[in-house]
């Protein structure tokens, strides 16, 4: 069955290179939008915030859980890779750690505590999002660069930060946008408006800085005909950020019947990102030292993980579409009865 | 202090801090369970209320559990890099099972459970409800059969230094996982009844004693009677199973120094490493012969057998002492306070007062009870197979000692703030008591009361 499709050591790790992917495409774009609600947190009034947390209370948890797939999917399909990737991100992962401590008790925190209390627990819940998105920028930034750590590449990694957590703001803008109405969706087309601008450097900084790294990469996308054949990747980036930029500025309509369109742009943005990124790095894991092919466990390890994923994970998507289901439409009032 | 200690504190820590929160939801998610079926069944409102409560609790430990678990899976890379590196073809699919049945389970029907209950019907909250505790229990199973594993590894070979599975049935049903598991499993259900009982006893004292108490206080005794010595057997077998496989990790927790018959049961001593005898030593003769074998002249392992591969013997005898001692004491509070709702009808001050003391009782025994068998299996990491020192990273000392600082600075805050929120939660119950209450189950929006 193993040599079905060739040689299980060349297909299984593309395919748990490719799961890895996924899982973190959905990370980014579901933590992503209550992260960077968790952001916005900061400089909203005190009476919006409930509301804020009710657009994201049910969902929050299972977000997060991407994530430990994705980890656990290094851990488990790539250990070599998973140690080296980790222990040279020592810093920045166990700052993230602690925003994620933070923000995820912090939202359990703010509503079971006295009320002169809550305030505290607020700000730990917006100073902990802020703390996860710049430190994964950080290490997305760090990645980039080959994890080399020198003036210079530090000096990226902190544009990518801000522009990752501007990424996350302008897709938490827009859930809030879908999730809400009134003044908070006013307010929140303002906000995700603002992060376009951010999120359009971040991309266009990152498109320039990794052919320049790496000779490698330059080749993968100036030669022809790769350079004609992507184009499509960049252009359709702009176009759609663009697009974001206008139609938000004739949001909301009048019977709020394009809400979900920011919300749809923002996804497609991080799309695009993703798969420039993938095709950059394919197929290294650790980039130019270690491929997927190198770090891969042992391919019988693999099948039997694999077997499980496969009919676990679209059981996982059909229950998760479910609970998005369960609370679809605008947000209410978060209780237990 | 070198980079491998303060990385095994730094595990240690988080993995402490860890456990904490599962051990309380594993059980709990079916005692809440317990209440909605209960309220489906009877109707009466008083074990939605106590579901109403105890599902907050649940909420706040939950979120705990999630936060320090997500960190737990990074730390096996940061601070084990050679762990996975050395056995990853058989942790891995375990701990990916783990994430792929157990982790997406609970975290979205946790969704539903908690604020579902006005948007779906009331079998699906149910249904939900069960979801929910599957999804932990699992959890536990998984992360259950990876750690007894690492204790009784079997059904792999090694090939050029790494691990390979050769054998998945052996691994899963490894010899000493039924026993861990049912173990650990039985000490998640006492450190739920004890804080369930504790906190139905705090706020019996503050004069809330409102039917959704009771319940919950009947409930946590009972629990806690049933479960106690049902965990004194198990245990025994566990240890009867460490005494074959991990003689050295017994010895250390009798602090016994020569093998031979006649063993004494070391009740109090001061285990000398150097020296490698016991100070001030107070001894029942033949007790650990008449435990262990069962027998008095029935031979006993020594750790001079295992000398330089045995576990520190003082932190290991030490907690097992506090494991064990806590166990009586559950099972003389237990029934004492069974025995008293029983024929009393109610709890007297002082039973009240003792209950609450015993709240996170449940916490010390299974800490305890960890640090027995992980600290018991050292050097090794997985026994036999790899060292806690070759899987330990390169990260210099420093960073280690400063993240760790960090950690334990914020671990500190949660407990005290976590803590400091139930009993909030409990003095708050008492308070704020809708007059009126939705006496049929169909009505569930009738009287509303808020999540927050």
């Amino acid at each position: 069955m193993m040599h079905l499709f060739g040689d299980p050591a060349v297909w299984l790790p593309v395919v748990f290179a490719g799961l890895m992917g996924v899982s973190i495409l959905i990370y980014v774009t579901l933590d992503g939008f209550d992260l960077g609600i968790g952001i916005l947190f900061g400089g909203a009034p005190e009476p919006w915030r409930d509301r804020m947390i009710a657009a994201i209370g049910p969902f929050w948890d299972a977000n997060e859980t991407w994530l430990v797939l994705a980890v656990g999917l290094l851990l488990v399909a790539f250990p070599m890779a998973h140690g080296t990737i980790l222990t040279a991100l020592y810093l920045p992962v166990a700052i993230m750690l602690l925003g994620l401590i933070l923000r995820g008790v912090a939202f359990e925190f703010r509503a079971k505590v006295e009320p002169e209390k809550k305030r505290n627990w607020d700000r730990a819940f917006f100073v902990g999002s802020l703390m996860t998105a710049l430190s994964q920028g950080y290490m997305l930034g760090l990645y980039i660069m080959g994890l080399e750590q020198t003036p210079w590449t530090i000096a990226f990694a902190m544009l990518t930060a801000v522009c990752l957590a501007a990424g996350y703001a302008l897709i938490g803008a827009a859930w809030i946008i879908l999730k809400t109405d009134g003044q908070l969706q006013r307010r929140a087309v303002r906000w995700a408006r603002r992060a376009v601008g951010l999120v359009a450097l971040g991309m266009a900084a990152v498109s320039m800085a990794s052919p320049l790294v790496s000779p490698r990469i330059f080749e993968k996308w100036f030669s022809v005909p790769e350079i004609i054949l992507l184009a499509p990747l960049p252009i359709l980036s702009g176009v759609v950020l663009a697009g974001l930029w206008m139609v938000l500025g004739h949001l909301p309509d009048r019977n709020d019947r394009w809400d979900w369109v920011p919300f749809a742009g923002a996804v497609s943005v991080f799309g695009l990102a993703f798969a420039g990124l993938a095709y950059s790095f394919y197929p290294y894991v650790v980039p130019e030292r270690l491929t997927i092919y190198e770090a891969a466990s042992a391919p019988e390890s693999l099948m039997v993980i694999l077997a499980g994923t496969l009919f676990v994970l679209p059981v996982i998507l059909g229950y998760s579409a479910f609970a998005y289901r369960v609370f679809r439409g605008k947000a209410t009032d978060l209780r237990y009865d | 202090m070198d980079a491998v200690m303060l990385a095994r504190i730094q595990f240690g820590a988080n993995i402490s801090f860890h456990i904490l929160f599962p051990t309380i939801t594993i059980a709990l998610g079916w005692v809440l369970l317990y209440f909605k079926l209960a309220y489906n069944r009877t109707g009466d409102i008083k074990w939605m209320d106590a579901y109403h409560f105890w599902v907050k609790v649940f909420a706040l430990s939950f979120a705990m559990g999630v936060v320090s678990g997500i960190t737990m899976s990074f730390q096996f890379g940061t601070n084990w890099p050679g762990f996975m590196e050395r056995v990853g073809n058989i942790a891995g699919p375990l701990l990916a099972y783990e994430v792929l049945t157990a982790f997406f389970l609970e975290a979205v029907f946790i969704g539903i459970m908690l604020f579902g209950f006005s948007r779906v019907s009331n079998w699906v909250h149910t249904l939900a409800t069960v979801l929910v505790a599957c999804g932990t229990t699992l959890s536990a199973f998984w992360i259950l059969v990876l750690n007894s594993w690492m204790h009784t590894p079997v059904g792999f070979e090694m090939r050029d230094g790494v691990a390979h599975a050769t054998d998945w049935f052996a691994i899963i049903f490894n010899p000493s996982m039924p026993y861990r598991l049912a173990h650990m499993l039985i000490a998640s259900g006492l450190t739920a009844a004890f804080l369930i009982a504790g906190i139905s006893a705090f706020r019996w004292l503050r004069n809330d004693r409102v039917p959704a108490v009771r319940a919950a206080l009947r409930t946590g005794v009972t629990v806690a009677a049933v479960l106690i010595p049902v965990q004194i057997l198990v245990g025994d077998m566990h240890g009867l199973n460490t005494l074959e496989h991990q003689p050295q990790k017994v010895a250390a927790m009798e602090a016994n120094w020569e093998t031979g018959p006649n063993v004494p049961l070391v009740l109090f001593a001061l285990p000398d490493e150097e020296a490698r005898e016991n100070r001030f030593e107070v001894a029942i003769p033949n007790g650990a012969s008449l435990i262990l074998k069962h027998d008095p002249d029935g031979v006993v392992p020594g750790l001079n057998d295992f000398e330089g591969e045995h576990p520190p013997v003082a932190p290991v005898f030490w907690s097992f002492r506090l494991m064990v001692g806590i166990g009586v004491l559950m099972l003389v509070v237990s029934w004492a306070t069974a025995w008293m709702l029983w024929r009393r009808g109610d709890l007297s001050v002082w039973s009240a007062r003792v209950l609450v003391a015993m709240s996170f009782s449940g916490w010390v025994a299974t800490l305890a009870g960890w640090y027995v068998t992980e600290i018991g299996r050292q050097p090794w990491l997985v026994s036999g197979v790899l060292t806690t020192a070759e899987a330990a990273s390169a990260v210099p000392a420093p960073m280690i000692g400063a993240t760790l600082a960090m950690y334990l600075a914020i671990y500190a805050v949660l407990i005290t703030a976590y803590i400091g929120a139930i009993l909030y939660l409990a003095r708050k119950a008492g308070q704020d008591r809708p007059t009126m209450r939705p006496t049929a189950p169909k009505t569930p929006k009738a009287v509303p009361f808020p999540a927050e």
